[in-house]
């Protein structure tokens, strides 16, 4: 059951481990979701930290990578952002936001018919940029980004 | 015990759309309350679909996600009548399980 989150989320290793353990039937779902949290890559308080420790410190930039965002966002508090990636095999994508405090928001993995794109709600404290990182099943890592401008912070008291 | 979530399933053609609305309040850590303290850090940490008895996604999230986080996925081979279970688990070891059936387009 960790295994998914585990070659997403740490980077190494990716490539023919979620192959191999959905054929030995280890993706079982549970209750229980796996413990070990990333919290290097979530508490990296900048974004050069926050891409190497979800392994995707060489990312290269890739246009099959979609950010659907707002130029520019009145309330910073409620983002709505919509992501896919078409390269192919995508099996992972993550959203940072450049400038946040802690600029990972989030990383998913995508197995069993899931396609590798989602819709999801950024806080941002000012005007930034979002990255989105896509991994691939060969543990390849690709980017892009968008600039986002923020009137009203969503990050202060 | 945190509000259970608000889950729409719906095939759309092949696929099948799920959206799912969590109550929480996703406390960053980051702020102070009026009399200058603090407010500790409250967000969700773990997310985890599962679709026909199959788990579909799987993730991590930080505090930059907004209060009452709002997700939405799309499953390809999914059918009207599949289960849809999603579970969260938050920073202080609370967590929900909640699920809905997906409808027909």
């Amino acid at each position: 059951m960790d295994a998914i989150r585990r070659t997403l989320l740490k980077g190494a290793g990716a490539a023919g481990a979620i192959t191999a353990a959905m054929a030995a039937g280890v993706l079982k779902p549970s209750g229980a979701l796996a413990a070990e949290y990333n919290r290097a890559a979530f508490e990296a308080k900048d974004l050069a930290n926050a891409f190497r420790n979800i392994g995707a410190g060489s990312a290269a930039d890739n246009s099959g990578i979609v950010i659907k965002a707002p130029d520019i966002a009145e309330n910073g508090a409620v983002v709505p952002v919509d992501i896919s990636s078409s390269i192919p095999n995508t099996i992972s994508l993550a959203v940072l936001v450049d400038k946040n405090p802690l600029p990972l928001s989030s990383a998913f993995d995508f197995a069993n018919g899931a396609l590798p794109e989602m819709a999801l709600r950024l806080k941002m404290g000012q005007t930034s940029m979002v990255e989105v990182v896509a991994k691939t099943s060969d543990g390849k890592f690709y980017k892009a980004k968008k600039e986002v401008k923020v009137t009203v912070g969503g990050c202060g008291g | 015990m945190a509000d259970p979530m608000k889950i729409r399933a719906q095939m759309k053609g092949d696929n099948a759309e799920i959206r799912v609305l969590m109550s929480h309040p996703m406390e960053t850590g980051q702020r102070k309350d009026n009399a200058g303290n603090t407010i500790a850090a409250h967000y969700i940490q773990s997310i985890a679909i599962d679709v026909g008895g199959k788990r579909v996604i799987q993730g991590q999230t930080g505090t930059s996600i907004s209060r009452n986080p709002v997700f939405g996925f799309r499953v390809k081979g999914a059918k009207a009548g599949d289960k849809v279970v999603i579970h969260w688990e938050d920073n202080k070891g609370e967590k929900r399980t909640d699920e809905t059936t997906i409808s027909a387009g």
